[in-house]
């Protein structure tokens, strides 16, 4: 089953270079999907018109459609507030805000109104827990979020996304910054959290990729080259380029 | 050898070079200093609490200043009024809202002309529209006014540079968030930016205070020995009073002038060591 279906999509920079070429794409409900290939692909751009971070940048839409659950989601009429509560993101670079560390989980749900202190708390404790960040941090939620680790600061960025129950959870190359051990605790959490959520992963590399892809799309200068469920991709790419890429010939 | 010699040559060139500009650094410091020192020397003597709390007697040439004291905390405290609030939306808008366009780089330049503008000028355009367009009269209001105007670009300009220099990322993931442009500068951009902020407010009202031509036709007594009843009374001011008693009154005792200077300097300096305190403050707590 489709949660996401992309349909024809084409997009411009504002300078008037194509970033996204014709793609076409299915992302399913429940599984980790995984956008790969080179720097400068499109990966990260497709993975902002998702939840309409593209509005920030200078990116024209030129074509098509994007359907989550059915609805287009580029129309103008858009509730772009309600969507990016449904789709949340996970960032290269651990940002957290100025904040404390509960400070960072309840933001989103004070502004979408939630002032009830025990369902506040009980959204703390569920986000960090699913994160695995909760037994780390549970005795300083109060204290400024910046006094975490770099590994910490990403999984409570992780947690600041699942506090608002989206359904859907962007992540643009979320463990590029962290060491090999807190990117294994990011990779364990994902795969938990694909019980509940649908998942579109940018993985900071080929291996990243391989270990997480329920379905995986490689990307390729704005065009979308082969697109596979499971390992399929990784161990008989149908593509030559998919292959060279995947076998480390360029890249 | 040909090289050990050029390099104990370049030595004493750099010597020479860092010695030079240590020199320049402290001829820098140096009038500062003279002029607080000379002041404080020759003013201090006529500090007292008379001086302080009473009012102007024999001609000026004795008594107490609490006039001019209180006309510039009100005439300062005018200018906040209207400059803060003003200034700040237009930087609010200029950093977080306006396009780069044509319209916008042409508001930028004219902030950047306003700061420009010699002060006196400010005085005239303010007699014309406040005191006798708007019927304001020479008072307190349109003083503040002609003084806020003039403010205005400092206060655009710190609190728009303020505002920018809060990281584009806390917007972006703020938005991802679900929340709105405006949510965002509220609870994130604008707390983050306050310090930077109030420097610069600080920094204009500070010379606003010392201003002397901006409210010489708009709002400054020449001697009015009582405390205003309202913004549109006319008051006297310590930058005008100074003035005054400096070049108009003959016989004048030299630390009343000096006395009356020294006020005025300790009333601008105490607000700039509230600005830097602000400022310090902030950066040891920034979490960026």
């Amino acid at each position: 089953m489709n949660k996401i279906t992309i349909d024809h999509l084409f997009l411009t920079y504002s300078d008037g270079k194509e970033s996204l070429r014709d793609i076409n794409l299915g992302i399913a409900e429940h599984a980790i999907t995984v956008l790969f290939g080179p720097a400068g692909g499109g990966k990260s751009t497709l993975l902002r018109v998702l939840n309409r971070l593209n509005d920030l940048a200078d990116v024209t839409l030129v074509a098509g459609k994007v359907l989550l659950d059915g609805e287009n989601i580029l129309d103008p009429k858009t509730d772009v507030i309600r969507l990016r509560r449904k789709v949340g993101m996970v960032f290269a670079r651990p940002v957290t805000l100025p904040l404390s560390i509960r400070g960072n989980l309840t933001y989103g749900l004070e502004l979408a109104g939630v002032r009830d202190k025990s369902r506040l708390d009980e959204a703390v404790e569920r986000s960090l827990t699913q994160a695995a960040l909760w037994e780390e941090v549970k005795e300083r939620l109060d204290d400024p979020a910046v006094a975490l680790s770099g590994g910490q600061q990403q999984r409570l960025c992780l947690a600041r996304s699942l506090a608002l129950e989206p359904e859907v959870i962007l992540l643009d190359e979320p463990t590029s910054g962290l060491d090999p051990i807190s990117t294994g605790k990011v990779e364990a959490s994902l795969q938990e959290l694909k019980q509940h959520y649908t998942i579109v992963l940018v993985p900071h590399s080929v291996q990243q990729a391989a270990r997480t892809a329920d379905y995986a799309a490689f990307f390729l200068q704005g065009e979308l080259i082969e697109y596979a469920p499971g390992k399929d991709i990784f161990i008989h790419p149908k593509n030559k380029r998919t292959e060279d890429y995947v076998e480390g010939r360029f890249g | 050898m040909a090289t050990q010699s050029s390099s104990a040559s370049r030595l004493a060139t750099q010597r020479i070079g860092f010695s030079l500009m240590t020199l320049m650094t402290l001829l820098t410091v140096t009038p500062i200093l003279l002029v607080v020192a000379y002041i404080v020397w020759q003013g201090a003597p006529a500090i007292s609490v008379e001086f302080l709390t009473g009012f102007p007697r024999e001609g000026m040439k004795a008594g107490g200043i609490l006039p001019a004291i209180v006309g510039t905390f009100y005439l300062t405290l005018g200018t906040a009024v209207f400059a803060v609030p003003l200034g700040l939306g237009a930087a609010i808008y200029l950093s977080e809202y306006a396009p780069d366009n044509r319209w916008t780089r042409l508001i930028r330049l004219a902030i950047i002309n306003l700061a420009g503008i010699p002060s006196v000028v400010y005085g005239l355009f303010g007699l014309g529209l406040f005191v006798l367009f708007l019927r304001f009269g020479t008072s307190i209001l349109a003083a503040s006014l002609t003084l806020s105007i003039m403010t205005l670009p400092v206060i655009i300009s710190t609190a728009e540079e303020a505002l920018r220099a809060v990281p584009q990322s806390f917007r972006v993931v703020s938005i991802s968030l679900g929340a709105t442009r405006w949510q965002t500068i509220r609870r994130i951009v604008l707390p983050q930016a306050l310090p930077g902020i109030l420097t610069g407010v600080i920094l204009g009202l500070e010379r606003a205070a010392g201003e002397t031509a901006p409210i010489l036709f708009t709002g400054a007594a020449f001697f009015l020995p009582r405390l205003p009843h309202s913004p549109l009374d006319a008051t006297m001011a310590l930058p005008y009073h100074l003035f005054v008693i400096s070049t108009q009154v003959p016989g004048m005792p030299v630390e009343i002038q000096y006395g009356t200077a020294l006020v005025l300097l300790v009333f601008v300096l105490g607000m700039n060591v509230i600005a830097s305190v602000i400022r310090s403050r902030a950066r040891a707590k920034r979490q960026w």
